[in-house]
């Protein structure tokens, strides 16, 4: 699975408030969540994203409370795939749960700048610019995450088996 | 053969059907108790009808909680929780709880009797990782996850490593479980505990009192841990005796289980800890706080919300008055905590000192309504997050506390403790 799309760089501890204000969860709307991530803290992100774009981010990406309108707005927003240096436990399990895949490399944030447009192999976790110029390897996903990632989230994943 | 395991490790072994379970095994869970509250419920149940299943696989195990945005502060805030309604009237769910009955789920699980040392509880709420104050195993996790569990019954998980974490020493006056638990995160940081379990031990925990025990478990998730957990004891027996019939399974760590490490504190001298803005890691002693002014104290939530967090603020309140300026906002955790407080005078002191009394519910704390900050405004809170946001204006500023402090903050107009009064 590869994905194209250019850059969005983001700091450590972005927290699941950051990502979507409680405010917009009194809906189960995915396009209100979309409408509205990162409204605070990056106003300009709503309007400018591409789909395929990738987020960088940095430590804990994710932190803070358990609600899975953060990896949809995410996801609806038109991003494919976030990378960070590390992830905060619930949201690591929603976003795959909701087929959006996220990737773990130390290096990446500090490698590639705002708008870089990258290309991104989810098996191999190779992650490189299109001039091939910059170039990490994100740590692999778990064989089970690839396996719930390869169904396109968890509720396609328990239908096709019936079961974990 | 058997291999020494700590609690956490049993619950998850006995869950599993296996006879023993060690650190970053996939394991496939049998959940006793699963929750989703009026945010995450909706989305959970639009998953269990996806996977197409009629019935839920046990109405009895599954718990739904109007409690964040109640009473319904809007339309759609009205919308989630009827649709909430109507699935538990359709599924048969025996516990289904709003306000009247009800108040903060993490509060009220607890309180009736719903979790006892053993269980393994998922629920889709970070802050699930409450009930391992009570001896057993829970954690947070999304909707997802969640409305799979409504369906089947069951979760995987990845075993997580232990931290233990000791606690020696006697604790100050006005210092308690919040001010261990704020201290820990101070001294591990947002991340140091992500994907692991924190065991709290020591003599300090041995004698604290459940409601505290309860909220240091509460925010291990903010040191990223996945749960929080307590030997079940006396304590842990004389809270659940009166509330429930149920047997609990009283599970300890083995002398010789294998932790990643074991850290001891030394509690004498702790002073009452603040987190400042805008993380629960900021933390320092009440000594190194400034005079910061505020506009708002709150005290209520899933962290500080339980009958002894009120009883200590109006034993501070009592005869004196939150200062002109202050908006100083109370809100018992639950219905039952609610009417004990009247019948014990409790909310008459708090009112009496200019307090405004909120329904049971999480109010605040997460931004939603009744005391969202506007841009510029301050608040102390006894909840658990201070992220830049979370009570309101991206511009607004939070600080965390145990309960004594709010209450002593509200009458100075800026932070201080109640050995200024």
């Amino acid at each position: 699975m590869q994905y194209k799309g250019r850059v969005w760089i983001f700091g450590d501890h972005v927290d699941t408030d950051a990502i979507i204000p409680a405010r917009f969860l009194n809906v189960t709307d995915k396009k209100v969540f979309s409408e509205n991530c990162f409204v605070d803290l990056r106003p300009d992100f709503h309007g400018a994203v591409d789909p395929g774009d990738i987020i960088v981010g940095g430590r804990n990406f994710g932190c803070g409370s358990s609600r899975e309108h953060a990896p949809l707005a995410i996801k609806e927003a038109g991003i494919s795939v976030v990378v960070a240096k590390s992830f905060a436990r619930i949201f690591y399990r929603n976003a795959f749960n909701i087929g959006l895949p996220l990737l773990e490399s130390e290096e990446a944030a500090d490698v590639f700048s705002e708008k870089d447009r990258v290309l991104v192999d989810l098996g191999s976790g190779e992650i490189k610019d299109e001039e091939d110029t910059k170039r990490v390897v994100a740590k692999p996903i778990p064989d089970f995450m690839m396996e719930i990632v390869q169904s396109g989230g968890l509720v396609t994943y328990i239908k096709e088996k019936g079961d974990f | 053969m058997t291999n020494p395991m700590t609690i956490t490790e049993k619950i998850l072994a006995a869950h599993a059907d296996r006879d023993w379970v060690s650190p970053g095994d996939l394991i496939k869970v049998q959940v006793d108790l699963a929750l989703a509250n009026d945010i995450t419920a909706p989305l959970a149940i639009q998953v269990f009808y996806e996977i197409g299943k009629e019935g839920v696989f046990d109405p009895e195990k599954i718990v739904l909680v109007a409690d964040h945005f109640v009473p319904n502060k809007d339309i759609p805030s009205a919308r989630q929780v009827k649709l909430m309604r109507e699935f538990a009237l359709k599924q048969g769910l025996r516990h289904f709880l709003e306000l009247r009955d009800g108040g903060i789920e993490h509060v009220i699980l607890p309180e009736k009797g719903m979790v006892v040392p053993g269980d393994l509880v998922i629920g889709a709420d970070s802050h699930t990782c409450t009930y391992g104050a009570l001896g057993a195993f829970s954690t947070g996790v999304g909707s997802t996850d969640l409305g799979v569990i409504m369906a089947t019954g069951k979760s995987w998980l990845k075993v997580p490593p232990t931290i233990k974490l000791v606690f020696e020493g006697e604790l100050m006056h006005w210092v308690g479980g919040k001010d261990l638990i704020l201290f820990t995160i101070g001294e591990l940081g947002v991340e140091g505990a992500t994907y692991k379990t924190l065991e709290f031990s020591g003599e300090v925990i041995k004698t604290l009192p459940m409601d505290q025990r309860l909220t240091m478990a509460n925010m291990a998730v903010e040191a990223g841990a996945k749960n929080g957990i307590i030997e079940p004891d006396e304590i842990t027996e004389a809270y659940i005796a009166p509330r429930t019939e149920r047997k609990p399974t009283i599970l300890k760590s083995d002398e010789d289980a294998s932790y990643e490490k074991v850290l001891h504190f030394n509690v004498d001298g702790l002073e009452p800890q603040v987190a400042c803005p805008h993380s629960p890691d900021n933390v320092r002693p009440i000594s190194k706080v400034d005079q910061i002014p505020l506009d708002q104290v709150v005290i209520g939530s899933c962290t500080n919300g339980r009958f002894t967090d009120l009883e200590e603020a109006a034993g501070i309140l009592k005869g004196r008055s939150a200062a002109k300026g202050i908006q100083l906002i109370v809100m018992p955790g639950s219905t039952l905590i609610y009417k004990e407080a009247i019948r014990q005078g409790i909310l008459e002191t708090l009112t009496e000192a200019g307090a405004i009394i909120g329904p049971p519910c999480c109010g605040p704390c997460l931004g939603g309504h009744m005391g969202v900050l506007a841009e510029g405004e301050r608040a102390l809170s006894t909840t658990n997050r201070n992220f830049i946001g979370r009570m309101g204006d991206p511009k607004s500023e939070v600080y965390l506390s145990n309960p004594a402090i709010a209450a002593a903050s509200a009458v100075l107009g800026r932070i201080g403790s109640p050995e200024e009064l």
